[in-house]
This record gives C-alpha cells, structure tokens and sequence, in this order.
C-alpha cells in the first residue's frame, strides 16, 4: 500500500465514495442473483402461484402449480362437445328393446342410448371408433372383445361413483373422459410393485428407491398397495398428549407420509390445501378440503376392490402389469396435478344415464 | 489489515518438524511428521504425528467396520452396480428392524440384524472415541472440556439410538443410516409426535445451536479485527490486556453495552455448544415416552395460540361422523 498505489481498502477510508465504489459491478451482480436464484433455484415467477386461504400469520398458503394448470386447460379444451339428452317421449323403445344384450343401460331410450355410445367413443377410442369394443363383424351384442366387457364394467363404476361418492365428486360428477382424455388407457394407473428378491445383504425394507409414487422422495413406496387396496390404518398420530392408542410408529408414519406426497403431487397441492400448518391431526382448524379426500381415499380403495382388481382375468396379457395383475386407480387417475380433475368443469350436464344405475334412475324419475 | 480478513491464513506457520510434548506414552504416536502447504493454509503447516493407542486403533476398526457394513449393504440394495450405488446414493440406507422384533437382539441379518451389527461397532467407536479424547487431554494435562462437550454429541446421538429405543420397546424407533432417509425419519418422527416444533426442548435446542453461530461469528469476527493487533493471542491477553483486547471489548461495549472477557466468550460459546444437543437429547427422549402429541402439549399448556376459526365449511372427521 504505497502513496503512488494505494490499495483498495486504503481508497475506501480515505478517498470520496464516489471514486471508489465499484457500482456497476455490484449492481450487476445483484441483478444477476436476484434473477438467477428467482428463476432458478426458486423458480417461483414460472411455477407455482400462492394465495393465502387462512388466518394471516398461520403459513395456510395454496400453491397452484402452473404447468399442471396448463396441462389440465388442455384436457379442458379437449372436452368433446356434448349434445343435451334427447327427451323421453311416450311410445319411444327402450335400448333393451332395440339391441341385444344391453344390460346396463337398457332402461334409457334408444336413441339417449346411441348418443351415450358416440360419446364413450370420443372419450374412450376416437381413432378406432365402435369397433374397438364391438369389433368388426357388425355383431354389436357379442361380448367377445375383452375391451367390451371392461367397459360395461366402468359405465357401471361411473354411476357408482356418481351416486354414492357424491361427498367426493360433489355435483360435478365423473365421466369416462374424467379419467381416459381421449386415449384407451388412462394416463395415470398403477400396477402393484415387482417384489424384491431377499438376499444376504441389501434390506430395503420397501422404501429408500427414488420411486415416482412418492415423488421420488426415499420413502416407502409400496403405499397404493396398503392403502388403495387394502385398508391399512392411515392415522398415526395420538388424540392425547400423555397416552397413544394409535399402535403406530415411525415407520408406520412413513408410510402416511407417501400415500399423503402422492396426493399431494396427484393434486398439486401442498399440505396446507387439507391440513392446517400446526397440527396434521385436527380436523376443525383446517380447510373442508381434508373431508372430501378422506372420501376419495375411500372411494378409491372400493373401486379397486370393486370393480378395477375383479377385471383381471378379463384383460389379455399385454394390459396387465408386472406381476400380472389388473390396472387401478388412484388419485392421479383423475386429478392429474389439480386439485379439481379437468378444473371442475361439470361433467354430467348432459349425461344422466351416468348419473346413478337404473333402479335409482328409475326411482329418481318416478 | 486486509490479510486477515481473508478465508484462508495468509501467513504460512512453520517451524522445525517436533514430536510434541514428552509424556509417558510417546511409543503410541504413529506417522513421520511433514510440513504441508494446504495444511499451513487452515493451521499450523506441521501433519503428524497422530496419537494412536489402543482406543484410537479401537476407534478406526469400529468406525471402519461400521460404515463398510452400511456402504455393502447399500451396494447390494443396487445389485453391486457400483454406478447405479452412486446415482442413488442420497436415497439408500440401512434400514433398523421393523417393530415386530421389539428389543430383541436376534434379528435375521437381512431385516435389521446387519443394522443391529454396525450400530454395535457405532456404539464401541463413539465410546471409544471418547475415551481417547479425555485420555489424551489428561495425557496433556489439559482440562477434559472438549471430552465433555463431545460427550453432550453422543447424549443425542444415543437418546435417538439405544435410550428412547429402549423406552419405546422396540429398535425401530432407531433411526436409519442413510442420507434421505434419516431426513424423511425426522419428518416422520415429527408429523408422528404431533409437531416437534411445539416442543420446548426442541425450542432451546434451535436456540442454542443459532446461538452457537452467532456467538462463533461474532467471536471469530472480533478476533480477526484485531488480529494485526495480535488479538488472535486470547490467552495472553486473558491475563495482560493489550491493545488487541481494549479495543475489541470496546467495540461490543459501544455496539451492545457490555462485553465478554478474553475467557468468558469462550464460556459462551462452549456452553451455547454443549446445550445444543443436550436439551435436543432432552427433548427427543420425552417424545414418545412421556408427550405423545406436542401440539397438544403446547395447547394444554397455553403455549399454542388459538386462532379464528375462517373456513366455511368447518371440516369434520368423517370417521368421527361414524364412517368407516
């Protein structure tokens, strides 16, 4: 630090601000960190939107997640046109009348009947149209495609859904498109995980891959499987503060923790959208939101049960999974990252066939 | 001025190569000792000789054996890939035992055995570790602080894996040897216990570990602000304060009002350290065994806020309602 040089800090005491204060480069710097860690690391202007839904200071914050949102306008976009139904008038013949082995809908007009099946086929198989389920020697009453049998099956689950699930559907309902969007499979479906072989070493006790089921996080995956299927116990903490009856344990806890990532990421949703940011456990402080999952949850273990796993020896080889078993459903099936599956746009305007099976629509009409 | 401001020491301390003080054990120091450049950037520039003695040899095999059999384990969880052990390593582990073996000490190996194993030889390390610790500050003639506050680390470390395990009843409380793992397990432990973050122990714990940071940043700061003064001499200056010593305590008096001492920063500090996983070990070992719900806790104990019921509907437990 010589008088002919002086050193940077020797500047900065003695000399005016002005002479020495690199501005540029640290503005620039700036800048640049509050750009890149905003659209990088964060990434929060592009993907998520934040809206406050509690009482302010509690962290009750929704996210809404753009892409998701995105995707979903698509499918909303997408929605086939739909006529209204054609009304009943006396002396009209019913489907059971007109066509041979109508089972389920045979109690609608056959011409309401003809414009459910042209819907079914936009929803379902709009490239292979009819023949997809009914084949291609015009015999419409033979159930020998599989894809026929299956359908049948899932017009029934739909009614199902839409008259005892109302507590989780509400009024908007569910249709095939709900699900399908257009292609022969859903989109999002799950088959049950290949077991891993036991060795000497190696214990992984179902948990600890970067599975997709779990948001890649390292927690059990195996928790469609226990909670989708089966009807394991989903709460583990105590209603008391000194005693726990719940029998659950940390490991059980990691299990709730994945089923609960997977509806979170199915939904797009953070916790906060079910649960409020003190207590996972209490019900009454935190969004009515959390009773209509607890219903989903339900309805999706009965349709697996019900209707989805029964199906399997229906399906040919190459629609079953791994380990040989059927197709199912869980909450991204319908959702597919939002919390309303296709922004809850109503489904069943135009669909009472839909709407509940026929004695109840019969009994509903009378 | 600015040299001592920087990350790395700027003067290279060196000296002639020396075995240390003379004590009745010399034959146990292991290793030639060399001057290193890298090592003079961070300390002295002198490596070695290390003390080894049957406590540090006990020390490394226990250590060695215990992460060898956690890294095979996670090697054949990947089939031996060894790509595949580094592409998913953050999300490997070993696993403790599912809690149907309860505290039992025959476990099948490839359900928790192989964990029970590596946390035997953890348990002879940490313990042997401590040993060599306080042996080697008798051996010096030092006090035995730094022995005592690795053995506040080890209170935690040994709450989380043999006491609360042991009042829970089951080895599954243990927490598993991995990366992601063991944070999942701290979430989980935590959404099970109704939200560690109402426990107050928990509370003191965050306190004391952020105050550790503060008060080593304020104390390092300090002592690099008067370090062309010699101030980095704290121990000389305990007993005959120069210049260094004035000036440093004057700055917090005029900042703060008042100041540590040369020796009473050092007393912040070690106990701002030693209390961090002591009230932690505190808290996790009541989880569980004496407060199953904190959030509940804290309401009992007006510790939580009540806060205006805004939502419309208020929700209901469905299963409360008689569901199923």
């Amino acid at each position: 630090m010589s008088e002919e040089n002086p050193g940077f800090w020797e500047r900065a005491t003695k000399q005016p601000f002005i002479e020495w204060f690199p501005t540029k480069i640290v503005v620039i710097t700036l800048v640049g960190f509050v750009i890149a860690f905003a659209y990088g690391p964060l990434g929060l202007p592009l993907k998520s939107e934040k809206t406050q839904v509690g009482f302010r200071g509690t962290g009750m914050v929704e996210l809404t997640e753009r892409g998701a949102y995105k995707a979903v306008l698509a499918s909303v976009e997408a929605i086939p046109e739909s006529d209204e139904p054609i009304e009943f008038v006396e002396g009209d013949q019913l489907a059971s009348e007109v066509y041979e082995n109508v089972q389920v809908l045979g109690h609608i007009s056959a011409d309401n009947f003809n414009r459910v099946m042209a819907a079914i086929t936009e929803w379902v198989a709009p490239e292979e149209g009819c023949a997809y389920c009914h084949g291609e020697d015009g015999n419409f009453a033979s159930d020998d495609l599989y894809t026929k049998v299956v359908s049948r099956r899932m017009i029934q689950m739909t009614q199902t859904v839409n008259s005892q699930w109302q507590d989780h559907v509400k009024q908007t309902g569910v249709t095939c498109y709900t699900c399908h969007r257009g292609q022969n499979v859903p989109g999002a479906i799950w088959f049950d995980e290949t077991p891993v072989q036991a060795g000497m070493l190696g214990w992984r006790n179902g948990q600890n891959v970067s599975s997709p089921r779990v948001a890649s996080a390292s927690l059990p995956s195996g928790v469609f499987e226990k909670y989708l299927v089966g009807d394991a116990n989903i709460r583990v903490i105590s209603g008391q503060t000194n005693s726990d009856a719940t029998g659950m344990n940390i490991k059980d806890t990691e299990h709730t923790f994945g089923l609960m990532i997977h509806m979170s990421t199915s939904l797009g949703v953070n916790c906060a959208n079910c649960h409020n940011t003190r207590s996972m456990n209490v019900w009454e402080q935190g969004p009515p939101q959390r009773t209509t999952a607890w219903y989903g949850i339900r309805m999706v273990r009965e349709l697996n049960n019900a209707y989805l796993n029964p199906l399997q020896p229906v399906y040919p080889p190459h629609r079953l999974g791994p380990t040989g078993d059927a197709p199912k459903a869980n909450c991204a099936t319908c959702h597919r990252g939002v919390n309303k599956p296709l922004m809850g746009t109503p489904m069943l305007v135009n669909y009472p066939e839909l709407a509940a099976p026929a004695p109840q629509q019969q009994a509903m009409a009378n | 001025m600015a040299e001592y401001q920087n990350i790395f020491t700027a003067v290279q301390a060196r000296g002639p190569l020396e075995m240390g003080a003379h004590s009745t054990d010399m034959e146990y120091r292991a290793g030639k000792p060399f001057l290193s450049w890298l090592v003079g950037k961070i300390g002295y520039a002198q490596f070695g000789p290390i003390h080894l003695g049957y406590m540090g040899v006990l020390t490394i095999v226990s250590f060695t054996l215990w992460l060898n059999i956690i890294g095979l384990n996670m090697l054949a969880s990947v089939g031996w890939d060894p790509i595949e052990f580094i592409r998913q390593l953050f999300w490997l582990s070993l696993e403790p035992p599912n809690a149907k073996y309860g505290l039992s000490l025959f476990i099948p190996l490839n359900e928790g055995g192989w964990y029970m194993i590596a946390s035997f030889f953890f348990l002879i390390g940490l313990i042997s570790f401590w040993i060599r610790v306080y042996q080697r500050a008798l051996a010096l003639g030092m006090g035995t602080h730094v022995a005592w506050g690795i053995a506040a680390g080890f209170w935690l470390i040994l709450v989380l894996g043999l006491f609360r395990p042991i009042a829970m009843g089951s080895w599954a409380e243990m927490v598993p040897y991995g990366i992601f793992p063991h944070l999942d397990w701290t979430t989980a432990f935590s959404l099970k216990y109704g939200n560690l973050f109402y426990n107050p122990f928990h509370a003191l714990s965050i306190t004391f570990l952020y105050g550790s940071a503060l008060l080593f940043a304020m104390h390092g700061g300090t002592i690099l602000a008067v370090g062309h003064l010699g101030g980095e001499r704290e121990i000389d200056q305990i007993v005959d304060r120069g210049t260094a010593t004035e000036r440093a305590a004057l700055f917090w008096r005029w900042t703060m009002g008042f100041n540590a001492s040369m020796e009473s920063i050092h007393r912040w500090a070690w106990w701002f350290a030693v209390l961090t996983p002591i009230t932690g070990g505190i808290g996790i070992l009541l989880t569980g065994t004496v407060v199953d719900n904190w959030y509940l806790w804290a309401v009992e104990h007006s510790y939580a806020p009540t806060y205006p019921q805004v939502y419309d509907p208020i929700a209901v437990d469905p299963a409360a309602m008689g569901g199923n």
